[in-house]
């Protein structure tokens, strides 16, 4: 049963799509689709699974909204200008295949006009296929919130017609970050958990890793949709390294680099090659190189922290945010040592978006153990400890403070 | 589908103009969009000074006043109907508006449509 589930969870997503668009209506389409899944979860152990699937669930879906169209006039007046605009664009597919209408609904579901809380949501609901109490789980939301948002979201593409259309070439400069941006989040939250007691939610990691391979096969030229790709597969790679026996945090330098995964590496650097080659590299590429320098160091004495602090360079340039001017600092400590990475930091302290950021706090506070600054690392990991999110981050900062005491 | 292009003009200069869109910019966009053929109406507003509110409360009493007076610097300077495909294309005339320049804003809101109108 479980399998079928999973066959038509990547089924849903095509076929929500090819409906929304072929509508103008997410509603219709989500319900339509449920139905005629439905059906077949009915149907197929009795009569067999059809010859083509995805066709069958096609089929019975489009019949299903027009038996619901025929019932309900009002709604189908307020679509019908919709439909008529939605059949001009439709050009004629060859061999009759079912459109794959996905990529739409990633720019529909990550349009700039949706709030940006809603975005990720409804890309979790649309193209991963998740229940609205798996996507309010995954924002930590209660479902009553979660689905006011999604039916929020919903209400504003159908009234202010958000259109089910990939931007041209020359817009997609301008609207792809959207959506990269879109299934980042999605995976920053898997892999460093606001709050909970959990340091990593792999769920929604691995929900991001799937949603950025959809899109690749989609946009498989993009190169900063292979850079995405690469950069979480990365950095998932450390998952099982990256937590103790009771989910403890452990750090890069104490990580056993045999429990990475060495098959998502190898995929993921060959996708960092692939995003790296054929023009200047984005944002995504370049994070994506300095996530394989660490990946390719067999010990973390022997990481290339040349290499890295060069691409944090190129980074910087691309993308000047004091994030990133963060970790290009914490990785100059260990090129030049943790006086100059210490100058570095205290010309950010003033950054707005520092200011209540746990992970510069502790940046502070490990620089200023590692000078035997002892009275100055309390402080800072004092307020690290006061930022952190997660359960295991302050019981990690926690330990560290004790072992300063001790020491 | 129609929609409303509210214009809240940014920051003025000493002539009274927004800074960086000179009329000629505005008579630029009006003869694009209108020779686009999406234009419903479009106004542009007199003064804001000239602005009068009023309210009729429970009893019928009508209350006039003058004003009000926005204290921020963004103020409705004018408006478009346009009639087209969607949001993106209602974004894209946004975007060219002299208006959403320098400071200011244009707020695109969709017309309610009613089934059977």
């Amino acid at each position: 049963m479980d399998q079928v589930e999973a066959v038509f969870r990547e089924e849903r997503g095509r076929l929500l799509a090819a409906l929304a668009r072929r509508f103008g209506d997410l509603d219709l389409a989500e319900e339509v689709t449920a139905e005629a899944i439905e059906a077949a979860l009915l149907r197929w152990p009795i009569d067999g699974v059809p010859p083509n699937p995805g066709g069958w669930l096609m089929t019975t879906a489009r019949r299903k909204a027009v038996d619901r169209l025929r019932r309900d006039q009002v709604y189908a007046a307020k679509l019908a200008i919709l439909q008529v605009d939605a059949d001009r664009a439709e050009a004629p597919r060859p061999g009759g295949e079912f459109p794959d209408d996905r990529l739409e609904l990633f720019f529909t579901c990550a349009h700039p006009a949706l709030a940006a809380e809603d975005r990720g949501a409804l890309t979790l609901r649309c193209l991963a296929g998740l229940s609205t109490p798996e996507v309010a789980r995954a924002f930590l939301v209660p479902a009553a919130t979660m689905a006011k948002r999604i039916v929020r979201a919903k209400a504003k593409i159908r009234d202010a017609r958000i259109p089910f259309r990939v931007p041209s070439k020359d817009e997609l400069p301008e609207r792809l970050p959207g959506v990269l941006q879109v299934i980042y989040s999605v995976f920053t939250e898997g892999y460093a958990a606001s709050s909970g007691p959990y340091l990593q939610r792999l769920d929604l990691a691995e929900e991001a890793i799937r949603l950025a391979r959809i899109l690749h096969s989609l946009l498989p030229a993009e190169r900063e949709v292979a850079g995405l790709l690469a950069l979480m597969l990365l950095v998932h790679a450390r998952r099982d390294a990256r937590t103790g026996a009771s989910g403890e945090v452990v750090l890069l330098e104490d990580q056993d680099r045999t429990r990475w995964d060495h098959d998502q590496i190898a995929e993921g650097r060959a996708l960092v090659v692939q995003s790296l080659t054929g023009g200047p590299a984005g944002p995504y590429a370049v994070q994506a190189a300095i996530a394989a320098v660490h990946d390719e160091a067999p010990t973390f004495a022997s990481t290339d922290w040349v290499q890295i602090v060069a691409l944090y360079d190129v980074l910087s340039a691309l993308d000047p945010s004091p994030v990133i001017a963060l970790n290009r600092a914490a990785a100059l400590a260990f090129r030049d040592g943790p006086e100059a990475a210490l100058t570095l930091l205290d010309t950010l302290a003033d950054e707005p978006r520092l200011r209540d950021y746990h992970p510069y706090a502790l940046a502070r506070a490990d620089l200023l153990q590692r000078l035997d600054r002892r009275t100055e690392a309390v402080a800072a990991y004092e307020r690290a400890l006061t930022l952190a999110g997660s359960d295991p981050e302050r019981i990690h900062i926690r330990a560290r403070l004790a072992d300063l005491s001790n020491a | 589908m129609k929609y409303l292009l509210l214009i809240n003009a940014g920051e003025l200069d000493l002539s009274g103009g927004a800074v960086g869109c000179e009329p000629a910019d505005w008579m630029r966009f009006d003869q694009e969009i209108t020779d686009a053929g999406v234009v419903v109406a479009s106004e542009s507003l007199a003064d804001l000074v000239t602005q009068t509110r009023v309210q009729v409360d429970n009893d019928g009493k009508r209350t006039v006043t003058d004003g009000p007076f926005a204290e921020t610097r963004e103020v409705l300077g004018g408006f478009y109907v346009i009639d087209v495909p969607d949001l993106d294309v209602a974004l894209d005339w946004a975007a060219k508006c002299p208006g959403s320049r320098a400071g200011g804003a244009v707020v695109v809101r969709p017309v309610a449509e009613f089934p059977g109108a």
